[in-house]
């Protein structure tokens, strides 16, 4: 453990999350896959908007940037655009990424910028007390939708994808060796990764839908979730309602940064004026 | 000075002053009046080997800004009203975070989408407050061509020197006129962030024992600190209410209040013996010059006053110049939002005459004239 523990900020210990929540095993997935691909942490740094999840840099020993909320990606984008040496990786909610931050996802992904997105998927505005999100399932319950949610959640993950990202992955905090191994392969890709990661939040989603704790939460994905290897073997019907987990996505695509340098030397070498 | 004599649209030379100011990334959002700047730093930025990127919209662009300050660069970007608008939220982060950057406001008619090809003043009071929450900033506002060229210097000095978001109010008359402008040869001093002196072990980003604005490290740079918009102590950390929230407020709103003297910058003319005073600033400043002069010519003892530097307000100083006035006149393109701040200053013992227009045109010269003989009739 202890090999871990040098990238967390111990000072800052004990974490805000509540008992139960799926949060730190993501945390510990990202730092595991950091680990794993051996990033340096002076050439690393995190990036987060507002939430439960966004708190997360706070605890980790790097450059680390707690930005508003739902605009974490518009800032990294700067930070990395400055410095396109430097490893960027941006920590963000359901909400923060998909309902207020959405412009800034889908068009990261379409620029295809270098930055790991890792989303922490619980379903749920767990910061603010359990309003329903974007990735609510229909029908579920939130303190916003007391009658059960009407709005209709995106498939996150196929959305980035559709924006143009070249790698996408899925797991759940049940499946933490798949998580580490997805965020790990994200953080070697040139270009806009994208992990989600889905969590549990007891405290406000799974109390409102009868889920029962943190163990029982984790036992559902556990049994409801596929891996996209597998998909094909299930019958039509049993596919639905399941979580696909797994690479979903990867493919070569043009870096932004790069290409931004590229411009940059192009005119440097025709100097002058360079048109 | 000597230097190259140019003619410049105000957009230009907004660009000319933040390329010689050590410009290096910029990121925005089209809108008029305010694109020429984005577009010719979309030409001139990759040549010189900095950044330019459109981003998908104003809250997107000025996150941008703050995320490549803080990795080191000159930042800035450029909008008008209805982007301005959009971007409050995260200057209101850039000056608890203190992170220097140069927002660009070209206004126009407002509120909404208003007349989006007229000047206007509407946005003076934005400026100053339009995000939530008590904060520091300073607003400096162009009169002429020339003088945007220096002021997007002096936002730049200022921003780094305080670790400030700087706005640049300028409006779609000094944006799109063309005027002969003097750019000067070589380089110019201009001022950077101060640096960290200690070893990254011992580097607190909010330290304030150096003095009240504290050393700024980049990201990338080994210091590895932490950035939030959460009320922070001086290791940047978050803290609740109390003691350390209260002094992390006093300091930030300290940091303009006590150079408000440095910070001013009025010009004058014919002020010694004014009894009718003309109180400007921005694109009006001109009519209200012309104005003030044929008055003289009629032999009104009227005087000009104008100030290129909108927030901290000049009030001690226009106190100072207005203990001989009569009538104090101010002419502006919205309804009165500076004239408030005036009273106040002078204490309401002064009257003062608002000249204002919300039509989307200029203010005239023979506007401010009438005023001033109307003025003179009652002195
Ligand atoms: C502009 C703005 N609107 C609303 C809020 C309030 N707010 C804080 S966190 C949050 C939702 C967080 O949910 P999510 O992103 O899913 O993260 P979680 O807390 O569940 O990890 C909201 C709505 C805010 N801080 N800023």
């Amino acid at each position: 453990m202890s090999k871990f523990l040098s990238y967390f900020r111990v000072k800052h210990l004990p974490h805000i999350w509540c008992p139960g929540c799926g949060h730190g095993t993501v945390v510990g997935a990202l730092v595991r896959a950091i680990d794993k691909v051996g990033l340096k942490k002076e050439k690393t740094v995190i990036v987060s908007g507002i939430g439960c999840s966004s708190r997360a840099p706070g605890y980790l020993d790097f450059d680390t940037l707690h930005t508003t909320h739902g605009r974490a990606l518009a800032f990294a984008t700067g930070v990395k655009l400055s410095r396109p040496e430097l490893n960027v990786i941006v920590i963000t909610g359901d909400g923060d990424l998909a309902a207020i931050g959405g412009n800034h996802l889908i068009h990261a992904a379409r620029r295809n910028i270098d930055i790991t997105t890792v989303c922490f998927n619980n379903s749920i505005y767990g910061m603010t007390s359990g309003q329903y999100s974007p990735l609510t399932p229909l029908g579920s319950y939130a303190t916003t939708s007391p009658y059960g949610s009407l709005d209709r959640p995106f498939d996150l993950s196929a959305l980035v994808a559709a924006a143009g990202a070249p790698y996408v992955g899925r797991a759940t905090t049940y499946h933490v060796t798949l998580l580490i191994d997805l965020i790990a392969e994200a953080l070697t890709i040139k270009g806009f990764s994208f992990v989600e990661a889905i969590t549990q939040c007891p405290t406000y989603f799974g109390r409102k839908n009868k889920m029962g704790d943190a163990v029982r939460m984790l036992d559902y994905f556990k049994e409801n979730s596929v891996n996209v290897k597998a998909l094909d073997r299930l019958p039509p019907e049993e596919r639905e309602n399941k979580i696909v987990i797994g690479r979903l996505m990867k493919k070569e695509a043009p870096e932004y940064a790069e290409s931004y340098l590229d411009l940059v030397d192009r005119l440097r070498s025709q100097g002058g004026d360079g048109r | 000075m000597s230097g190259r004599v140019r003619l410049l649209q105000g957009n230009e030379a907004c660009v000319e002053g933040a390329l010689r100011a050590g410009l290096k990334f910029y990121a925005g959002y089209p809108i008029t009046p305010s694109t020429e700047i984005a577009e010719l730093l979309a030409e001139r930025l990759p040549k010189a080997g900095g950044v330019f990127i459109q981003m998908e919209d104003e809250i997107g662009s000025i996150a941008a800004v703050i995320g490549a300050s803080l990795a080191g660069l000159k930042s800035m970007t450029a909008t008008s009203g209805p982007g301005f608008s959009l971007m409050q939220e995260n200057i209101g982060y850039a000056a608890m975070a203190e992170v220097p950057c140069v927002i660009v406001n070209v206004q126009r008619m407002g509120p909404s989408t208003g007349l989006p090809t007229s000047p206007a003043q509407g946005d003076v009071m934005q400026a100053r407050w339009g995000c939530h929450g008590d904060h520091p900033v300073v607003v400096l506002c162009p009169s002429s061509v020339e003088e945007t060229f220096h002021l997007t210097i002096s936002a730049f000095d200022i921003s780094e020197a305080l670790r400030i978001p700087v706005i640049l109010l300028s409006d779609e008359v000094i944006a799109h006129m063309r005027e002969r402008v003097v750019l000067p040869e070589g380089d110019i001093p201009v001022r950077s962030r101060p640096r960290p002196t200690v070893p990254p072990e011992e580097y607190l980003p909010y330290d304030s024992s150096f003095g009240d604005v504290p050393p700024m490290a980049s990201f990338g740079d080994g210091y590895r600190f932490h950035v939030t918009g959460l009320s922070h102590d001086e290791s940047g950390f978050p803290v609740g209410p109390g003691k350390t929230t209260g002094c992390l407020m006093k300091r930030l709103l300290g940091k303009v209040e006590s150079r408000r003297k440095d910070l001013v910058n009025l010009s004058e003319e014919y002020t010694d013996d004014a009894e009718i005073l003309v109180f400007s600033y921005g694109s009006p400043a001109r009519s209200a010059l012309r104005a003030v002069r044929l008055a003289r010519e009629e032999g009104i003892k009227a005087g000009f006053l104008k100030t290129s530097t909108l927030w901290p307000f000049p009030s001690e100083e226009l106190a100072e110049r207005a203990r001989k006035a009569r009538f104090i006149i101010v002419p502006e393109m919205n309804s009165g939002q500076i004239r408030g701040e005036v009273e106040r200053s002078l204490r309401w013992d002064i009257p003062v005459i608002p000249v204002g227009r919300l039509d989307g045109e200029l203010m005239t010269p023979s506007e401010v004239l009438s005023a001033i003989r109307e003025a003179a009739g009652r002195v």
